[in-house]
Parts: structure tokens; C-alpha cells; sequence
């Protein structure tokens, strides 16, 4: 009876485990591999646009064929070429200086949303999401117009005297910074509070009582006890920002491009599937390593919990 | 001869702590009200009240984590009122230990020692020397949620000793635990408390806690001290209908001062029955009265006695078999309902006391307390 109930409880299990896998099976796993197959093609005029195309008919001696034609020359043309490299390193620096960034701003708004009376953070909290109601796109656009030579920023800044002519914000690392910034701050508040808020109050009394000054116990029990908050907004706005594409393009200079950029470029501009796919599994190597990092961080989390 | 431990009865001994008139408020409610209570170094003391008796906020006062509104906190003769909580030389165990859940046991225990800038050498002494006085030096480098309760509840201990204070504040310091081991805890306190010569308070709201630890203890109720004395004195003399109820059982006798002899006053109860009890008179004659007459003080015959007097005849209504005690519940003929708890020394030969059976019950002079309040 026992085992029975076993039986069926692990058979459960199983099924509920199916349902994330299959979605991730259909919608990640083979769209990867048919990526990862596009970058060890070559580019061809023809449609779709490159070469080989595995052909069921021939059998056998068709997929033998398939498969010699697969080359990892994409690759070594990424390696050769420094544009590409120094778009990855592009995509790393602003993704970390952002993230950086956003962790100065971020902790303390979380902090005083938590500090907040209960009302206050729900209102709080709400207004911190409040900007997801409107069309990322529109909010980007809208920068362009406040950053603008004759924008709402060098208007104030002019009217206040605190510059004497038009400063050219756009097309600039600052306004990839601000876009960026104001886009991911959510992202970096939401799981900062999330941890912040669940801190015990008599944690800082104890601190106090046993004769720590209150920037003391800040800084030896509630940051230590925020690093969870802290990893998890970090990685939520570093990984996706290594593969930005909208902010630097509306926002951005021309000079150096992030890597999701020389992606589009070659895609779309240069309608270099292969070369594009070969960008996009390099990328992907590259956002692994925190990747990795943020899935052992929340398996250590889950065991902590248990 | 060894004198009894009595600070509190000395005039010449100056108190640790002084409460002068302290009042505190939040919002609306009174907390804490115009409360006036010396406390004596090396004592043991318990603050004892229902919840929201404000006990928990005379605590916090001393540790510096509530600002009086009114009235003086006095440390060693001290005004401590604008002293922040890490200047203070007390150290508060709280109620859920609140345990530094990143730190280990070791570096709990240290936190307050590095803070106070000792020399890591020192520090290290010091964490082994409190390891061992809570029995805990396997667990040193474990953190606080590898550690069973009793053991949370010894690191606290540890670390709100370890910066040795001159006050310990105990809130609630058992509460979390099962009842056996709270009861061996206990009497651990009252062991390491003798052994370290250190003034401790305590809050509890639990009666038999507070009577095991401590010297002296305050009955509270909505902001006031009602009664401050020893247990056995809290128990034997209560000085209201308040503090006889809330600490044990009691039964009230409503009754009218008939008359005053030396060492005793006559009382006729609402039965119309003669009471003689031995007090110095606090009341007139004429003057409304309440007796109260603990269960275990109470005797249980099924005959009438001889005389008359300090006897209550009734009959029984409920009774239940503890083991070591059984209780009986007797309606008086007057309609009062008394409660009388009897040791069960030895199987009772003449048969079991039941429901419905007659009964008298009888009690000696000295076993009532006279209240007039």
C-alpha cells in the first residue's frame, strides 16, 4: 500500500517535471541546436540563405554528406576579426558598469521601501512597477526626446544655469547608462526588497545591544544578509544587458557597438545568417559563466529553505 | 549561619537598577505607568504579567530601545536616559534569540567583543569560556540553523553574557522551548546566574517560571507593579484579589469584618458563616472583605467537624484525578463554587470522594489571606 503510494507519488512527480521540460525542450533546446547548426553553415543566395540544407530524400548518404559540410569557420572568422572582440568586451564593460550602477541606486531605494510602513510599500512597490504598463519601446523613445539638443534635460539644465550651452547627450555612452539604467532599475529593486523586507527587525537590536553603532550593524549584518538580493539583481540585469539591442541602437554612439548590435547588423544589414548564428552561441558562452552562477546560487537558496 | 540573600530588605544596600516614575506611552495606550522599582546587584528578578502588560516595555527601556516618556531610568546610580543601547552596560537575550543567521555560533558569541575593539586573542579566550559555560564547544564553527532549538537558545545565552554586563535582560528566554527542557533550563539560569554573580531580569508570563528563578518578583498589570515581593510571599500574602488570582489558583470568599482580637479577625462570610483568621487587623469592623483561600490549603471531610468555625459545607460537584493530586470543585450551600486540590499520598481506602457526595471543608487560621482591594 505503502510502496503503491510511492509508486504513484514519483510517477507525479515525473509528469509534473514533463511539463517544463517539453515547453523548454520545444522553445530552447532545439531552436539552440537549429542555431547552432545555422553558425556551422556557410552563407549562400538562396533561401534560406545558406548552406548545407539537410535533404531527407538522399538517406543515409545525404546525411553523411550534411554533415561534412558543417565547418566551424564562422568561428575562426569571429576570432580573426577584432571588431568582433571588441564588441563582446564593449557588451561586457557597459553590462558590468551598469550593473554597478544600478546596485548603488537600487539599494537604497529597496532599503527604504522596506523600511516603509506596510501601506507605503505596497504604493512603493507598486510605482516601482508601474512603468511595466507602458510599451518598453515608448519609454526608450521618450528618453530620446528628454536627451535631445533642444530636450527637456538641457532646457532645465540651461534655465537653472548650470550650463551655459546645449550639452550633446545622445548618441553617447551617457545615454546608454541612463537608458539603461532606468530601464533595468526594477529588475535590480524588486529582488533587493524581496530580501531586504524579510529581514528581522530584533536582528538590528541584537547588533545595537551588543554595541554596534547603526552604520556598524549595516554594514556587518544587513548587507552580509542581503547578498542573495544582491546576486539575484546583478545577475537579472547583467545577463540580459550583455545582449541589449534596443537602448544602445535608439540611444548609443556609432563608434563602438555591443554585441547585440554587430548581431543585428550582420543579420538583417549584411543578411549573414551563419556569421550571426555564430555571434549568438559565442554570446551564449559568455552570459553561461553568471548564468551558472545564479542557478547554483538558487539551488543553495532552495537547500537553505528546506 | 548563612543570612538569606534579601538586598531588598537591607535600607543601607543601594539598588542596581532604579525605575523612578517612569511612564511610557504609544499612541493612545499607556504602556507603562508611573512605575517606580529598584532592582539589587546579583538579584534575579522577574517581571511577571498577562501579555500587553507592559513588562516587555520596562525591558526595553533598560536596554535602550524605548525612550521613557516620563520619569527616570537609573543604572548604578546613573541617569541612563540618554545613553544609546551600545553604550549601555546591559545585554538583552531577546525572545526568539534573534541569532545572526550568516554568522556562526563562534562569531555570535564575538559580536559584541568586536565591537568593544578586544584583541582577537582575547576574543577567542572569551568565545571558548562562554562555549563552555552553555556546554556548546562542539558547535562552534556550525551556524544557527544547523542548531536544535535548546541549542539556539544557548547561543543567545552565550552572547548576551559574553560581554559580561551588568545587567542581563532576559525576554521571554524560554518560551520557544518544550516544556521538560524548559523546566531543566531553569534551573540551569538559576545555577550559572549564582555562579556569575551577575544581576539578571527576566520576562515571563509564565507564573511557575518566574516562581522557580527568582528572588524577587513584579506581578504587572496594565502598566503598574501590583505586588513586588519574593515568590513564596506573593503566594502566601497577596496583597489584592488581583495578584492572589493571577498567581495560582485561589478562591475568594466574600465576607463582612465581624471583629478584631489580637492576631485575629473574625469574618462572616456571605453564608453566614463565622471565619476566624489570623491577621493583624487592616480592616474594621463592619468592613467588606474578600478571604482567599488557596485549593491546596483547603481540607476535605465527609463528616461534619466538631466546631463549627472556618468550616464550609457544600457538596461536590466535578472531580478529576491528576495523579499526584486530585480536584474537586464543591458547590457551597450559599451557590459559590470552591475549588480543593488533595494530595493523593497514598490510594484512598474508604473510597473515592464523587460527584454529589456531602462534604465539609476546613482550614486553619494562618491559610487565608485577608484582602480589602
Amino acid at each position: 500500500m505503502a510502496a503503491m503510494n510511492t509508486f504513484q507519488r514519483s510517477r507525479g512527480v515525473w509528469l509534473l517535471v514533463l511539463i517544463p521540460g517539453l515547453w523548454l525542450l520545444v522553445f530552447f533546446l532545439v531552436p539552440c541546436l537549429i542555431v547552432l547548426k545555422i553558425s556551422l553553415s556557410q552563407t549562400a543566395l538562396a533561401q534560406p540563405p545558406y548552406t548545407p540544407v539537410f535533404d531527407w530524400t538522399e538517406g543515409w548518404a545525404g546525411l553523411t554528406a550534411f554533415f561534412a559540410a558543417l565547418s566551424t569557420s564562422n568561428y575562426a572568422a569571429l576570432a580573426a576579426d577584432t571588431i568582433y572582440l571588441a564588441s563582446y568586451l564593449k557588451s561586457l564593460e557597459v553590462a558590468a558598469l551598469a550593473t554597478l550602477m544600478l546596485l548603488l541606486i537600487g539599494y537604497p531605494i529597496a532599503y527604504g521601501i522596506a523600511r516603509a510602513g506596510a501601506r507605503a510599500q505596497a504604493i512603493l512597490i507598486l510605482l516601482v512597477i508601474l512603468p511595466f504598463w507602458t510599451s518598453f519601446l515608448i519609454r526608450v523613445y521618450a528618453w530620446i526626446t528628454i536627451l535631445q539638443h533642444d530636450g527637456l534635460l538641457n532646457r532645465t539644465l540651461l534655465g537653472l544655469g548650470i550650463i551655459a550651452s546645449p550639452v550633446a547627450w545622445l548618441a553617447s555612452d551617457t545615454a546608454i547608462y541612463i537608458g539603461l539604467v532606468y530601464s533595468y532599475l526594477p529588475f535590480m529593486v524588486l529582488p533587493l526588497y524581496a530580501t531586504l523586507q524579510k529581514h528581522d527587525p530584533a536582528l538590528l537590536e541584537a547588533a545595537a545591544d551588543l554595541g554596534a553603532r547603526r552604520w556598524k550593524a549595516f554594514w556587518s549584518v544587513t548587507l552580509p544578509l542581503s547578498w542573495p538580493g544582491i546576486a539575484a539583481g546583478a545577475l537579472l540585469c547583467f545577463i540580459p544587458i550583455v545582449g541589449e539591442f534596443v537602448i544602445p541602437d535608439l540611444l548609443g554612439g556609432s563608434e563602438t557597438m555591443m554585441i547585440g548590435q554587430t548581431l543585428w547588423t550582420e543579420f538583417f544589414a549584411n543578411r549573414d545568417w551563419p556569421i550571426a548564428s555564430a555571434i549568438a552561441i559565442a554570446l551564449l558562452c559568455v552570459i553561461l559563466g553568471p548564468i551558472a552562477m545564479w542557478e547554483n546560487l538558487r539551488a543553495r537558496q532552495l537547500q537553505g529553505s528546506a | 549561619m548563612k543570612s538569606p540573600f534579601a538586598p531588598w530588605a537591607d535600607p543601607a544596600e543601594r539598588p542596581l537598577v532604579s525605575f523612578d516614575r517612569v511612564t511610557k506611552r504609544f499612541g493612545g495606550v499607556t504602556a507603562v505607568d508611573c512605575l517606580s522599582l529598584d532592582i539589587y546587584s546579583r538579584e534575579f528578578f522577574a517581571l511577571l504579567g498577562p501579555s500587553g502588560c507592559g513588562k516587555t516595555t520596562l525591558l526595553r527601556m533598560l536596554a535602550g530601545f524605548d525612550q521613557p516618556d516620563e520619569g527616570r531610568i537609573l543604572l548604578a546610580g546613573e541617569d541612563i536616559a540618554r545613553v544609546p543601547p551600545y553604550q549601555r552596560p546591559t545585554n538583552m537575550m531577546f525572545q526568539n534569540y534573534a541569532l545572526f543567521p550568516h554568522l556562526t555560533v563562534a562569531a555570535n558569541i564575538a559580536f559584541g567583543l568586536r565591537q568593544e575593539g578586544m584583541p582577537a586573542r582575547d576574543q577567542i579566550a572569551r568565545v571558548e569560556e562562554m562555549l563552555a559555560l552553555v556546554k556548546l564547544e562542539d558547535c562552534a564553527r556550525r551556524k544557527p540553523h544547523q542548531l536544535s532549538g535548546g541549542q539556539r537558545q544557548r547561543v543567545a545565552l552565550a552572547r548576551a553574557l559574553a560581554k559580561r554586563p551588568k545587567v542581563l535582560l532576559l525576554d521571554e528566554p524560554l518560551a520557544a522551548l518544550d516544556r521538560k527542557l524548559r523546566s531543566e533550563t531553569q534551573f540551569e539560569l538559576i545555577g550559572l546566574q549564582a555562579r556569575l554573580g551577575m544581576t539578571f531580569v527576566i520576562v515571563t508570563h509564565d507564573q511557575q517560571e518566574a516562581m522557580t528563578v527568582a528572588h524577587r518578583m513584579g506581578a504587572m498589570n496594565r502598566g503598574r507593579l501590583m505586588q513586588v515581593a519574593t515568590p513564596a510571599e506573593i503566594y502566601e500574602r497577596p496583597n489584592s484579589r488581583w495578584v492572589a488570582d493571577f498567581i495560582g489558583d485561589v478562591n475568594l470568599l466574600e465576607g463582612v469584618v465581624a471583629g478584631i482580637e489580637p492576631g485575629t479577625v473574625l469574618i462572616d462570610s456571605a453564608a453566614n458563616q463565622r471565619l476566624r483568621l489570623s491577621a493583624d487587623a487592616a480592616a474594621k469592623p463592619g468592613q467588606g472583605v474578600w478571604v482567599a483561600l488557596r485549593p491546596e490549603k483547603l481540607r476535605l471531610a465527609t463528616r461534619a467537624p466538631a466546631t463549627p468555625e472556618n468550616c464550609l459545607a457544600g457538596r461536590v460537584t466535578d472531580t478529576a484525578y491528576l495523579g499526584d493530586m486530585s480536584i474537586y470543585r464543591v458547590r457551597l450551600n450559599d451557590g459559590a463554587d470552591i475549588k480543593v486540590s488533595v494530595v493523593n499520598q497514598s490510594p484512598p481506602s474508604t473510597g473515592p470522594i464523587q460527584a454529589g457526595d456531602e462534604v465539609w471543608l476546613t482550614f486553619a487560621p494562618d491559610a487565608g489571606v485577608i484582602l480589602t482591594s
